[in-house]
């Protein structure tokens, strides 16, 4: 102990040293994402086993009896019903849409930059604020959405008070306000492509669709399956705009709105059942898990051509 | 024919604008409207004025929240700069045992949803009298796996030879970290600090439920019991909404280039 360090070992000194600020480094980052992110995720698993009490010692354990009880929950179905309908529908829209605009932007070559501003704006702003102004422009006697349908002649629509127009009005917003993203993602995608691809192409007498179909589509894959991912858990975890679109009624009218998202915050606070709504986060986190490793199967799986 | 497409597609990139753009201003403008005017659907307001935004500003707690919103988001902004370019650099650049587990773990925290979290985080919140306070709105956000990801990366480009340049001139191993590596890594700082401030400035579930008492809410949570308290007063409704949008839409227009760079870097090249 008390002799000191031999020069033979002092390769192996250095490398403990290095180990050493390595830690000293990772200490703090460490204990947050086990004690903030890893160990919530399953003290989640083990409160969807018991019912909720206050008091630790007063939580009877139930076992699987909240994963029973979601069979009969027709809110519950409702919810995940009006998910997937909102992640079929918004998916795709924000794609082609997303993907159609990166096409035009790249095709011109003045106020290209202007353009890209104006469309990205929307996403950085706060999602309950957009909620919130459109919620008054598509007010059904006071919105003047209604008011421009009327120049083309077109009778005033209810929007989100009617059941059937409401979640569709809701994917619009969300879908308006990411668009944004996909256009970045989507234009820088086309500008990483090699010009030569096309000349080449062109020289051999491929039509524009041609070029589009076997050079654009293929080499754009890997966006494509990015922000069809990241679209998919955004829709998924739908809430802000949900909540802020309907405030006096939450996930309404009948229902016809509410998102997983939103009912898993009304069970656990609203209804305080945070033991049922525990296991509803974990439907969510599987199905979320399974949708994503699903997609990146498929969607990467082509980008070999 | 050329003429004619291009003329088209310029027409179609400035009708979307105009989509895109048109909320802002409709927002804009009814926050100048009086109350009595905002049903009359005209586009210009008959008479303006600035009594919407003085009444959000001096009879509301907008201005509490306002700060409450900047602390959270400078806070968790610094924060997250500086433990995940630690993180990242020691992942990149420094020799460990667990190397490989640490960087698996931390990233496998990207695939579990908030939703999961936010009811321990709840739970522990009360138990420990976190609930109500900075701490509280803040703690989940301090560190960000996605953060340590991008910063890792950037700090593997940085050539090993310049650090030790710096170990031989006797720095220590933060030193080298702090006074070499972190400025050169400097446009990933600042696309993760932007994103990082924005995504803090526009959160609004935890927030939500986090706070008990209006004095400690965020602009998004406050304005939204707010709005659902002042009922069809839509004047100051968007008052203040203009007021959660503008400092938002500023930090964009100056930072434009480093976000619009920020994505294409997790995007394209991720």
């Amino acid at each position: 102990m008390n002799r000191p360090p031999e020069p033979a070992k002092r390769g192996v000194s250095l490398a403990t040293r290095e180990a050493l600020w390595a830690f000293a480094f990772l200490a703090i980052p460490l204990a947050f994402f086990l004690f903030i992110r890893i160990w919530p995720a399953f003290q989640a698993l083990w409160l969807s086993l018991f019912d909720w009490h206050a008091d630790p010692s007063k939580r009877p354990f139930v076992g699987l009896e909240h994963y029973e009880q979601m069979l009969n929950d027709r809110l519950l179905l409702k919810a995940l019903q009006n998910t997937l309908a909102y992640t079929l529908l918004g998916v795709p829209l924000q794609l082609l849409l997303g993907l159609g605009i990166a096409l035009l932007l790249n095709a011109v070559t003045r106020f290209r930059d202007v353009f890209r501003a104006i469309y990205f704006a929307p996403y950085v702003t706060p999602a309950a604020a957009i909620a919130w102004v459109f919620s008054w422009m598509l007010s059904p006697n006071f919105g003047i959405v209604n008011e421009i349908l009327s120049v083309f002649g077109i009778p005033p629509q209810p929007f989100l008070t009617k059941p059937s127009q409401a979640l569709a009005t809701v994917t619009m917003i969300v879908v308006w306000q990411n668009l944004g993203f996909q256009v970045v993602l989507f234009l820088a995608g086309l500008q990483n492509i090699p010009r030569d691809y096309y000349e080449a192409a062109r020289i051999d007498g491929a039509s524009n669709w041609q070029l589009f179909r076997h050079i654009t589509f293929p080499l754009l894959n890997p966006v494509m399956v990015f922000s069809a991912v990241i679209g998919t858990i955004g829709f998924l975890q739908l809430f802000t705009q949900v909540v802020n679109l309907n405030f006096t009624d939450q996930g309404g009218p009948l229902g016809s709105t509410l998102t997983l998202a939103l009912y898993i915050y009304q069970v656990a606070f609203a209804r305080f059942e945070l033991g049922y709504a525990a296991a509803i986060t974990v439907l969510l986190f599987v199905i979320i898990l399974s949708i994503t490793l699903v997609q990146l199967r498929l969607l990467s799986r082509r980008v070999e051509y | 024919m050329k003429r004619l497409s291009t003329f088209l597609i310029y027409a179609l990139l400035i009708l979307g604008s105009l989509v895109m753009f048109f909320p802002f201003v409709w927002m804009f403008l009814t926050s100048l409207k009086p109350f009595a005017e905002i049903f009359e659907l005209k586009v210009w307001p008959q008479a303006p004025t600035l009594d919407n935004y003085r009444e959000v500003l001096f009879k509301t707690q907008f201005p509490r929240w306002f700060l409450n919103s900047l602390v959270v988001a400078l806070i968790t902004t610094f924060s997250v700069l500086f433990f995940d370019s630690l993180v990242g650099y020691a992942l990149a650049k420094l020799r460990f045992p667990g190397k490989g587990l640490i960087f698996v773990l931390i990233l496998s925290t990207l695939m579990v949803p908030t939703e999961m979290l936010i009811i321990p985080w709840y739970v522990m919140s009360t138990e420990y009298g976190w609930s109500n306070t900075y701490w509280g709105l803040l703690f989940p956000g301090i560190i960000s796996a996605f953060g340590v990801f991008l910063m890792r990366q950037f700090f593997e480009t940085l050539p090993t030879d310049l650090l030790d340049a710096g170990r031989i001139d006797g720095l220590s191993e933060f030193g080298v970290f702090w006074r070499i590596a972190f400025p050169l890594v400097r446009p990933a700082l600042a696309a993760l600090g932007i994103f990082t401030f924005l995504g803090n400035w526009n959160a609004f579930l935890w927030p939500l439920i986090v706070v008990q008492t209006a004095n400690m809410r965020t602009v998004p949570v406050g304005v939204a019991l707010f709005s659902s308290e002042a009922g069809t007063a839509w004047n100051l409704i968007m008052a203040a909404s203009s007021l959660a949008v503008l400092p938002v839409l500023l930090v964009f227009l100056f930072f434009q280039r480093q976000i619009i760079e920020g994505v294409v870097l997790t995007g394209v090249k991720g």
